[in-house]
């Protein structure tokens, strides 16, 4: 073991005097290297003398140590090492010296005046030349030993620097785990290392503490049966267990989420050949937001289970489903499972209903414009039409054959003709332009309309009343209309009779139920909008000093002193012998177009332009009893019938709509209303279809008059 | 005076919260709230005013309602949220710090939560949570199939197969099947767990290429769930059974029995077993859905089914009034369809989907086996002379056994649906499949039936329309009709030499008695028809608009069934075209 060990010991030394020898040469080295480039051709050319000579010299150096060699060279260059340091030796060019000594003493440039056949001749002579290497720092030629050139060698081939190291000697164990009798370092322990340490001795009796306190827990023992959950009868004490109040409302309140939708046949991999799409249909999906899509996917037919692949957005659509279950707002919607027969009232049938017109029996024909008015005599024999040209035509009932025509009233619009109800006087009132005319179409019964005549021409008119007439019209500010009596001339044989004008165009005109007195609306002027002409007296007047709203209509109570004034959305009731008014019905609807009275006097039919048909039980209420959506379009007049219990509404869609309306004498119960017939047959001209109707006085039949220029009769 | 209200302080702004208000109240960050919502149920609420409820402002706020958000305040998960978040944190910590014993010692006291209270919360009764198996058992199959590629959990994965694996057993053991539907998405299942319908959608068994707009820590909290409610649900199912939970097969050596025929097979077994170990092959039995499921008393179960089964039998007999008849037929019906594939013996090849096939197959009581190499779990090989069915997708030329059928797949699904076996004829390899319908289509008021449909449930009925008479039918009718065709082309000739004459002759001048305008006789439809428009005119306005929706939706629908039908007659007479042409074209030949 010693001996090993002092091998390694001296080997060391002489490692180290190695280095130390080697050091100095260095520099040379350096220079060496830079000029290696020349040399590179030498050395492949002469590689085999050199390995000769390396051979040869190989005992040599081993036998006469390395380093003496060196020495000697230091010795040789001592005095000429040049202090400039590893500067590039061109600063030097213009200079006679390359640098200085040790003492400061220039260093002179070597004279050299080789040329290039100098150079050539000195290569192809010189045996050295291919050793000899040009050193920059002390410009001279240095023949490099064999012992330099095999350094180079080996420093190239990357071996050691000399050959005599062994890279692979066996180890050497010095440091071995046997005790030795003699330590390795004489220095006596520190103290520290037997005291305890203090450090050390705080941090365990924070553990101690902690372990104390349960702050440190053991660490728990490993478990696979940790990670895996554990199932067991949770619901086992459901049914023992009573739920205290707040669970049971929560309970309550829960809302379970919605079920997802189940696949149609179009889901299926192979569906029936009517689901698949076709290539619109595509396109338009395709073109469509997710949202409008009905379908969220595609039909697809493949030929065999085998060819279905995978869903593409199956994961997606699960995820979509999460989102939904914990961030949809949910709701509780009641849906409504009815029978939709079961929402149809129950109703007696119209067959039971009888009698009621349902067929259309007659055309009247003749008319060149619009019919706007007709009007049936109280006897039912006569028809009076009047149209949009002027021309006003009274026709018989049974034999739609038309017995007058009274041109002579101009060409304007004749607004309303209306005949009069008292069967002992043969008289029809027409309102056209701002006027009225009291007509006698001297038709029927030879006496009857003769005793007319001679009834209109019997009045005399009364000084006083005259007087009183113009005091009225100063107190009330209003132009009272004033009479004209027609005597003679061609308007007179046409069977004009009297003509009340009015300062403003007259659009209604209504009797009352006795014949004397006549109602109409002049709508535009001012307060005056209603005026009451009496017949036998040949008296205007108007009852209203002052008129809220545009009056639409008017109509006399059959039995009782009550007149009836529509506005555009309601309908007054005034008591005429009080001169007060006494209802105010409300009729629900934006413009009232007509108004009919029930021959009780108890029921009103309020028809509006926005398609309502309003059934009024004055005795029930201010508000409509009940409301009829009969009519897609506007509703241009309603009536009653006088006998029978039907009222009918026409419209602008053309249909006359004929209802049962039955009131009962016993005050308990409401009236019954059935609707049993939808007549049809008036084509609509101009959006106008149905613009008048009404009720023949004795038989279950209807007229009606559109403006499709004709009158229909249906029985 | 009084006091002057403020407003907001009362009514429904004091009723609502909304999200970002409730995370600061339960101190929880957005990703904690969204999961203790997901894992307690609860949803958000739309409120009716919601600028009220918003103090004014229009801004879209998500609202819940604050009684919920009090009641996840007591939640105890809430704690342990709070503690992973200090766990991650620290373990970070120690990580950055490279101090690995610290991290370990850390990593292993990761704190863990249990969710049971929560399921026990949310389905206070079983039959709770058995209604709201649809979205867990989908989640769950779902899950079963995703790949184990570190994106998830393996254990929950894991955990999955096993559940789902579970609720197949329990569905087969009790034979509750019900309805199945291939679907371009997927197999859709229905059983009837509890007297509750279950559906559930099962993927095409193929890879799924992993979405990037999917947030998977939703789907796994919900899995979370899923998972625990699901085990819950099958341990009281199973033990409503009898059966052992988990599940047990009675005699595993018995798998392996059978195969022991020829040693060739006990090699290519042995070679199997070195593959996996004791444990796996176990699960992977289990797995294969091919055997019967340990029970903890079985003769006397057995018996007692018997009896159960007997007695049922009877009462049914005793039928007494007309809705109990239906029921009882009903139920009739029901025991005829778990009996549907008793006494056959199936066997698949390998390109039919094995395991949703062996569920439907042992659901209704066959027998089912598969190639041994195909995967573990077959009971007997292809050479079986007592196999009744083949189940083969692939077109085949040379059938070598005659003793048996070979049916494509879809032959199992509509006979499910049909509730009978339906005829093979149709089904044989390489046929052209007839149209698979789904069987979750309400077929009532008016819709539309697709022609197949009309034939099974003529099947049903016991009557033979003869599924694949038609093409026959259809090739008499075409020569019939070309015969027709060629008389009344003779005839046709004829008839224009008449037409002809007639024409040629002068016109006759004569009075017609004239017709009257109208019709004055309505026939009693149409009298009935304008009685009932009449009777709807008088339907009152708030009703009159749900009595015009309701006509509106049956209106809808009647079009589309004719749309539908329209088309499919059209389709038909392409086909019929086609078919006539090349027959003229062969006869031509």
């Amino acid at each position: 073991m010693k001996a090993k060990k002092r091998q390694f010991l001296e080997e060391n030394t002489s490692l180290s005097l190695n280095q130390e020898s080697l050091f100095p040469s260095k520099g040379k080295l350096d220079v060496d290297d830079e000029d290696s480039s020349d040399e590179s051709v030498v050395e492949s050319s002469d590689e085999e003398v050199l390995e000769k000579e390396t051979e040869a010299k190989s005992a040599q150096t081993i036998e006469k140590p390395y380093s003496s060699d060196v020495d000697d060279d230091v010795s040789d260059d001592e005095d000429l090492r040049n202090t400039v340091g590893n500067i590039p030796m061109e600063w030097y060019e213009n200079f006679p010296h390359i640098g200085y000594d040790l003492d400061g003493r220039t260093i002179s440039k070597p004279i050299r005046n080789q040329d290039e056949l100098d150079k050539f001749l000195d290569k192809m002579e010189n045996k050295n030349y291919w050793r000899t290497v040009h050193d920059k720092q002390t410009g001279r030629d240095h023949v490099l030993t064999s012992e330099e050139l095999q350094l180079i060698q080996r420093l190239k081939k990357g071996s050691f620097y000399t050959s005599g190291i062994d890279p692979h000697e066996p180890y050497v164990d010095f440091f071995t785990h046997e005790k030795m009798i003699h330590p390795v370092t004489n220095i006596p322990e520190h103290k520290r290392s037997f005291t305890p340490s203090i450090i050390e001795k705080r941090k365990v009796g924070k553990l101690v503490h902690a372990i104390k306190m349960g702050w440190l827990k053991p660490r728990k023992p490993k478990t696979d049966e940790s990670e895996e959950p554990k199932f067991y009868d949770l619901w086992e004490e459901t049914e023992s267990k009573t739920p205290t109040n707040s669970e049971l409302a929560r309970q309550k309140m829960a809302i379970p989420a919605p079920k997802t939708q189940l696949p149609g046949h179009e889901a299926s991999y192979n569906p029936p050949p009517e689901y698949l799409p076709s290539q619109e249909e595509i396109d338009k999906w395709k073109e469509d937001d997710e949202d409008e899509r009905k379908l969220d996917f595609i039909p697809e037919k493949f030929d065999s289970l085998r060819q279905v692949p995978q869903y593409p957005t199956f994961i997606q659509e699960r995820f979509s489903r999460c989102l939904d279950l914990y961030l949809c707002p949910r709701q509780r919607k009641m849906k409504v499972m009815v029978n939709p027969e079961e929402l149809i009232p129950n109703l007696p049938k119209p067959k039971d209903l009888q009698p009621f017109p349902t067929f259309q029996a007659l055309c009247y024909k003749g008319h060149k414009a619009m019919v706007r008015t007709i009007s049936v005599d109280s006897t039912g024999q006569w028809l009076a039409s009047g149209s949009d040209d002027g021309i006003i035509r009274v026709w018989e009932v049974a034999t739609s054959r038309c017995l007058r025509e009274i041109t002579t009233l101009g060409d304007q619009p004749v607004k309303c003709v209306s005949w009069c109800p008292n069967k002992s006087v043969c008289l029809l009132a027409v309102a056209l332009e701002n006027k009225i005319v009291i007509i006698n179409p001297s038709i029927g019964d030879k006496l009857i309309y003769s005793a007319t005549d001679s009834l209109l021409q019997s009045f005399q008119p009364l000084a006083d009343e005259e007087t009183t007439n113009k005091q009225e019209s100063e107190k009330s500010n209003a132009v009272i209309p004033p009479w004209k009596t027609v005597e003679t001339g061609l308007p007179y044989q046409d069977g004009q009779r009297l003509v009340i004008t009015h300062p403003k165009d007259v659009s209604k005109v209504t009797w009352h139920a006795k014949g004397d007195y006549l109602a109409c609306v002049v709508p535009g002027n001012g307060h005056a909008q209603v005026f009451l002409h009496q017949l036998t007296k040949q008296r205007s007047q108007t009852p209203f000093t002052k008129c809220k709203g545009a009056v639409q209509s008017v109509l006399f109570h059959p039995t009782r002193p009550f007149l009836f004034v529509a506005t555009q959305q309601y309908v007054r009731v005034y008591n005429l012998v009080k001169q007060q008014l006494t209802k105010k019905l409300m009729a629900n609807s934006k413009w009232i177009s007509s108004l009919a009275i029930h021959p009780g006097g108890d029921n009103l039919l309020v028809g509006s332009y926005d398609c309502r048909l309003s059934w009024f039980d004055m005795d029930l209420s201010t508000k409509p009893y009940k409301t009829m959506r009969y009519h897609k379009r506007a509703i241009r007049s309603c009536c009653y019938h006088p006998k029978y219990p039907l009222f009918a509404s026409g419209g602008d869609d053309g249909n006359v709509v004929v209802s049962h309306g039955m009131v009962y004498s016993d005050l308990m119960q409401n009236p019954l209303i059935v609707p049993v017939k939808v007549l049809k047959g008036h084509k609509v001209e101009r959006n106008l279809g149905v613009l008048d109707c009404c009720f023949h006085p004795h038989q279950p039949w209807i007229f009606s008059s559109a403006a499709d220029k004709t009158i229909r009769l249906f029985t | 005076m009084g006091k002057i209200k403020k407003k907001y302080e009362a009514g429904a702004a004091t009723q609502y919260i909304s999200r970002k208000q409730a995370c600061r109240k339960l101190q929880l960050s957005l990703a904690d709230f969204r999961r203790l919502c997901i894992l307690k149920g609860i949803y958000p609420h739309e409120p009716v005013h919601k600028k009220r409820v918003n103090k004014g402002s229009t801004t879209n706020k998500t609202f819940y309602f604050l009684k919920d958000i009090q009641f996840l305040l007591h939640e105890p998960v809430i704690n342990k949220f709070r503690e992973y978040k200090i766990y991650v944190r620290r373990l970070k910590k120690a990580e950055a710090r490279l101090e690995k014993g610290i991290a370990n010692h850390i990593r292993e006291n990761k704190p863990t939560y249990r969710i049971d209270h929560i399921v026990r919360e949310r389905y206070p009764n079983f039959i709770d949570a058995v209604r709201d198996l649809d979205d867990a058992l989908c989640m769950c199959f779902l899950f079963a199939t995703l790949p184990k590629s570190g994106r998830l959990h393996i254990q929950t994965i894991d955990l999955c197969r096993k559940l789902t694996v579970e609720f197949m057993h329990y569905v087969i053991a009790t034979r509750s099947l019900r309805k199945v539907f291939v679907s371009i998405k997927g197999f859709y299942f229905q059983a009837e767990v509890m007297s509750q319908p279950v559906t559930w959608i099962i993927p095409h068994s193929f890879p799924h290429n992993h979405p990037t707009d999917v947030d998977f820590r939703v789907m796994s909290t919900f899995t979370e769930f899923y998972t625990a409610m699901l085990g819950f649900v099958l341990y009281k199912l199973y033990q409503t059974q009898n059966l052992h939970y988990p599940p047990r097969i009675p005699l595993l050596s018995n798998v392996n029995v059978t195969l022991n025929d020829d040693n060739k097979k006990r090699k290519r077994k042995e070679e199997i077993q070195s593959l996996c170990d004791e444990n796996e092959k176990s699960l992977e039995v289990v797995a294969s859905l091919n055997m019967p499921l340990a029970q903890f008393q079985d003769a006397n179960d057995q018996e007692e089914d018997a009896a159960a089964d007997e007695e049922v039998q009877d009462l049914l007999k005793e039928g007494l009034t007309e809705t109990q008849e239906e029921d009882q037929k009903k139920s009739e019906d029901e025991i005829k369809q778990r009996k549907l594939f008793e006494g056959c013996k199936m066997f698949l090849s390998r390109e039919v989907p094995r395991e949703a096939m062996v569920f439907i197959i042992r659901s209704f009581g066959g027998e089912v086996s598969w190639d041994i190499t195909a995967g573990l779990g077959s009971t007997f090989s292809i050479d079986d002379e007592k196999i009744t069915h083949q189940i083969v997708d692939r077109p085949m030329n040379e059938k070598p056994y005659i003793s048996r059928y070979y049916v494509q797949p879809q032959w199992i699904f509509d006979s499910v649906n049909a509730k009978m076996q339906l005829p093979v004829k149709g089904y044989l390899p390489g046929d052209v499949l007839p149209p698979h319908l789904s069987p979750f289509v309400n077929e009532e008021n008016g819709a539309y039936v697709p022609p197949e449909r009309q034939k099974v449930i003529a099947l049903q009925r016991g009557e033979d329309p003869g599924i694949n008479a038609d093409e026959d039918e259809l090739s008499e009718e075409d020569e019939s009709e070309e015969e027709q065709e060629e008389e009344d082309g003779e005839g046709d000739e004829e008839n224009v030499e008449e037409n002809i004459d007639e024409e040629n002759e002068s016109p006759v001048v004569a009075i017609t008695p004239g017709k009257k305008d109208v019709d004055r006789k309505l026939n009693p439809d149409q009298i009935a028809a304008e009685e009932k428009r009449l009777a709807v005119m008088m339907i009152p306005k708030k009703q009159r608009r749900l009595y015009e929706k309701i006509k509106y939706g049956e209106r809808r629908k009647k079009r589309e069934a004719e749309q539908l039908t329209q088309k499919r007659k059209a389709i038909d007479d392409e086909k019929k075209a086609t078919r006539k042409k090349e027959k003229r074209r062969k006869r031509a030949a």
